[in-house]
């Protein structure tokens, strides 16, 4: 196929990863750093002095700004994307980051970064810009297309917000899929045939259920449910608040007006949840500015109790999935568990309880990397979209519509058109006249949720049908035709059925940027200058020589270097000045081999640099490896990252 | 493709311009996949308007036919062809969503037939008590005094055990009602798909009755049920 490849993508709330279909298994496409994940984090660089824009960075080197320098960082974005004023303000109060002062009610929030304003989707075009970019790299080609993940309890502001983002990274998104639909198709690809399975996807910000029906290859999902507002971030926020109210307490140091300091902390709080799910303990042990220790001791059963309110918010909606899919917990086969919050052993009881699983001598599954598995999904159904492969041309996802779509009838009371759990594309066909004499124009109001008064759902947006023909009041009938995509976006037509006319539909989406926002803001049109294709990949390549340059030049200074024989430092010598020769030139390709090239030549002398111990156990390994284990990171590396010291 | 059942026009395909039949999802001539062919939900999957359908036989119908017209299909697709699967695959998914579903698919083979029937989901009339069926009238009065007291109780923090018992044994005979109407719904199935027209018109006359009742009882039901069921 002429095409490029599609990729496919999990944006998270708290990390974002890139997936691709290699022959028949899905694998993740690593960064430059040789890290799977992308830290959700961006981060703007000081203003040059020539008064042009600023960098924006994007991932593991945006966190280390984030304690120094939190005013020109953000994360969690995810939470904020297709939401209104009134929900940004109270998100907010969790976090560090702040609105631009000149908002009003009705348009997109943005949100005040260093010197510049950012609305939530541009800040997510930069996060994807940069997995594109990594994709772009790995490839050694462009990469335009691509399957983007979103909760699956995402409403329709939110769905649009990141299909925007998509488009302003310069993405065509080809299809958004519900991350709880993606795991289950990346569990699915070598799995019994006929089954019914619940995906319980608790990640940082979102919590999703879903219930999926399989049978030779078409994964039916029959209902979903979930809490856009729910996850890992929450837990962090609670031990955040007992470590800011005992610090003032005992110490009477108010740390919230300082927000490095409370970054500081916040990082230590997830420390301690992580090394709760192992450990029967953790400990907070922080100095604080006046030069006191804080020092708390967490046991995992006061954690435990912590956390049971959030964890319980969990139960009711599985409940309810349960039910609007018409089974009882004894009906599901398979359980799979998504998200780096299924990790706690709490959530796995609760999981655990809710579906009777050891009850039935059962246990859920866990074998897929809960941080990658909703990206390998997204690439099972990007290759299933891209139609160029045997290994998934059986399979076919059915997905739903989480929220009913309703419009707003008189006395504000809501009349559903479209039910939620719907498979879609669903489409509702409604007929509306006018009320009084000569009039032209008719105004609804579209809502998504299950409340039983417009006011108590989610506005989701204004259709004015223009251009009615003057006619007595009752005569027009005006059709109007609501259709939900596969994205799980709203599409509205209407037409005049007694003149035949197309009416006009102005639509005034209450959450949401308009196409021509959009379009000022795609990316490229702000680095104006943006580099060609190969260009960038040739400046990407002299980063990553230089990098491997620095740190063999360092290496030299280890006791390590006088240990190798003469044949092998003058065959580093060699390959480190054939890099240098061909680094000022312009062919990537050339760059990258010698890069490559000095990699392996210093080999042993990664070996040597090691401890005897941690050396035997990473014989045959490249400097790649061992630099990795000397950082003690846990990343897949990728073959041509440059090795890293520190 | 599809088997045809109501009278076709000929229209020409958008790609190839040859005529075809309008009951067709994929042009015989060049295969492009067409416009959402005429007809009702029942011939969508190539049936005779019948109440009675083998799910399992639906179910599959369903599944062959999304995997040839679902977008995923044609995602890299001109904008013609993405449009005509879209909408051909909403209509697929909507007529299964109405036939698979035992009441849906009575509504909507009796609008078919021209009747009024009530709307299922309009949350309109749930507690009116003028459209309580007859028979039932009295019952219905007491069982809403009786909510109505559970609900002021469990505000003021209270629940009255005899309140409560009486109310579920209150449920237990609705939801015997329901099973009863359901059970009537069936046999007049039976008549209609059986039947010749005029035993029809009367078939359908009950059905309309029946899922009234059925309406009535099942919001009844649920009120009763989410009283009970809150904190």
């Amino acid at each position: 196929m002429a095409e490029g490849r599609v990729v496919g993508i999990d944006l998270g709330t708290t990390n974002s990863l890139v997936a691709y279909m290699q022959g028949d298994a899905p694998v993740v496409v690593p960064g430059v750093d040789g890290s799977n994940l992308v830290p959700s984090v961006v981060a703007l660089d000081p203003m040059p002095a020539d008064g042009g824009r600023p960098t924006v960075t994007v991932g593991n080197s945006a966190r280390k700004v984030l304690i120094e320098r939190p005013e020109r960082v953000i994360y969690s974005v995810k939470r904020l994307m297709g939401r209104g004023l009134q929900e940004i303000q109270n998100e907010l109060k969790l976090f560090p980051f702040r609105l631009a002062d000149d908002v009003e009610e009705g348009e997109v929030p943005r949100i005040q970064l260093g010197e510049l304003r950012f609305t939530p989707p541009e800040i997510s075009a930069y996060i994807l810009r940069q997995l594109k970019r990594n994709a772009e790299r790995f490839f050694g080609a462009p990469v335009t297309q691509a399957v983007i993940t979103v909760p699956a309890y995402f409403n329709d502001a939110q769905r649009q917000a990141t299909k925007d983002a998509g488009r302003m990274a310069g993405l065509d998104v080809l299809r958004l899929v519900n991350e709880p639909t993606a795991a289950a198709l990346a569990y699915g690809l070598d799995r019994a045939k006929v089954g019914t399975i619940a995906v319980y996807d608790l990640g940082g910000g979102t919590f999703d259920i879903s219930i999926l029906k399989l049978r030779d290859g078409i994964f039916e999902v029959q209902s979903t449910n979930g809490d856009t507002h729910l996850g890992g971030d929450d837990i962090d926020n609670l031990l955040l608040a007992i470590a800011l109210d005992e610090i003032f307490s005992e110490h009477g140091v108010d740390l919230r007006s300082s927000p490095g300091a409370v970054q500081a902390l916040r990082k230590a709080a997830i420390e301690a949840k992580i090394r709760l799910s192992t450990e029967q303990s953790a400990s907070f042990d922080i100095e604080l500015p006046n030069g006191d220790r804080y020092q708390r001791e967490i046991p995992r059963n006061v954690f435990e109790m912590l956390i049971e309110p959030v964890l319980e918010r969990t139960a009711g909606p599985c409940k309810q999935a349960l039910t609007d899919a018409g089974v009882t917990p004894e009906d599901i086969d398979e359980v799979v568990l998504v998200g780096g919050s299924t990790r706690i052993p709490a959530v796995r009881k609760l999981v655990d309880d809710l579906f009777h699983l050891s009850a039935r001598g059962k246990t859920p599954h866990v074998e897929l990397n809960p941080d990658e598995v909703v990206a390998l999904g997204a690439a099972v159904q990007a290759d299933i979209l891209a139609g160029a492969s045997k290994s998934t041309e059986e399979m076919l996802l059915l997905d739903v519509t989480p929220l009913s779509l309703g419009i707003e009838a008189l006395g504000g009371t809501v009349a559903r058109i479209i039910q939620r759990n719907s498979t879609i594309p669903a489409s509702a066909t409604e007929h509306f006249t006018t009320g009084v004499d000569g009039q032209t124009n008719v105004a609804i109001h579209v809502v998504q949720g299950e409340r039983e008064l417009a006011a108590d759902c989610r506005s989701l947006a204004r259709f004015d049908l223009k251009g009615i023909p003057p006619m007595t009041a009752g005569m027009p009938r005006i059709e109007v035709r609501f259709l939900i995509d596969a994205d799980g976006i709203l599409q509205v037509s209407a037409r005049e059925q007694r003149s035949g006319l197309a009416a006009e539909i102005e639509v005034k989406p209450t959450y949401g940027l308009t196409d021509e926002q959009v379009e000022s803001m795609i990316l490229d049109s702000f680095d104006h200058a943006e580099e060609d294709f190969a260009k960038r990949l040739v400046i990407e390549a002299r980063l990553e020589a230089d990098s491997i340059l620095t740190k063999v030049d360092a290496a030299k200074q280890s006791p390590a270097w006088s240990q190798l024989a003469g044949e092998e430092q003058s065959a580093i010598a060699a390959a480190e000045s054939r890099l240098a020769e061909v680094k000022s030139s312009s062919d990537a390709n050339a760059i990258r081999n010698a890069t490559v090239a000095l990699d392996q030549a210093t080999h042993r002398l990664a070996e040597l640099m090691m401890d005897a111990a941690v050396s035997s156990a990473l014989r045959g390994k490249t400097m790649n490896a061992a630099g990795e284990q000397l950082n003690e990171s846990v990343t897949a590396p990728h073959p041509m990252a440059a090795a890293e010291f520190k | 493709m599809l088997k045809v059942i109501d009278s076709a026009v000929p229209v020409a395909c958008w790609s190839c311009s040859v005529a075809h039949n309008e009951s067709t999802l994929f042009c015989p001539h060049c295969s492009k996949i067409q416009p959402p062919p005429g007809g009702n939900y029942f011939s969508v999957f190539g049936l005779e308007q019948k109440l009675n359908l083998d799910l399992n036989a639906l179910e599959h119908e369903f599944h062959r036919l999304s995997r040839k017209v679902h977008p995923d299909r044609f995602a890299r697709s001109g904008e013609n062809e993405r449009q005509w699967s879209l909408a051909d695959t909403a209509l697929l998914n909507d007529a299964y969503r109405t036939l698979k579903d035992p009441l849906r698919r009575t509504e909507y083979l009796l609008k078919l037939q021209g009747a009024e029937i009530g709307e299922e989901h309009s949350g309109r009339d749930k507690k009116d008590p003028s459209r309580a069926p007859a028979d039932l009238l009295e019952e219905v009065f007491d069982l809403n005094m009786q909510l109505e007291e559970m609900r002021m109780g469990r505000q003021m923090g209270e629940t009255d055990p005899d309140l409560q018992a009486s109310l579920e044994q209150a449920k237990k005979k609705f939801d015997g009602l329901l099973s009863d109407v359901d059970r009537d719904l069936r046999q007049q199935w039976n008549l209609w798909d059986e039947a010749d027209e005029p035993a029809r018109k009367s078939a359908e006359k009950n059905m309309v009755a029946l899922l009234d009742r059925r309406r009535y009882l099942s919001n009844l039901v649920r009120d009763v049920t989410e009283t009970l069921g809150a904190e």
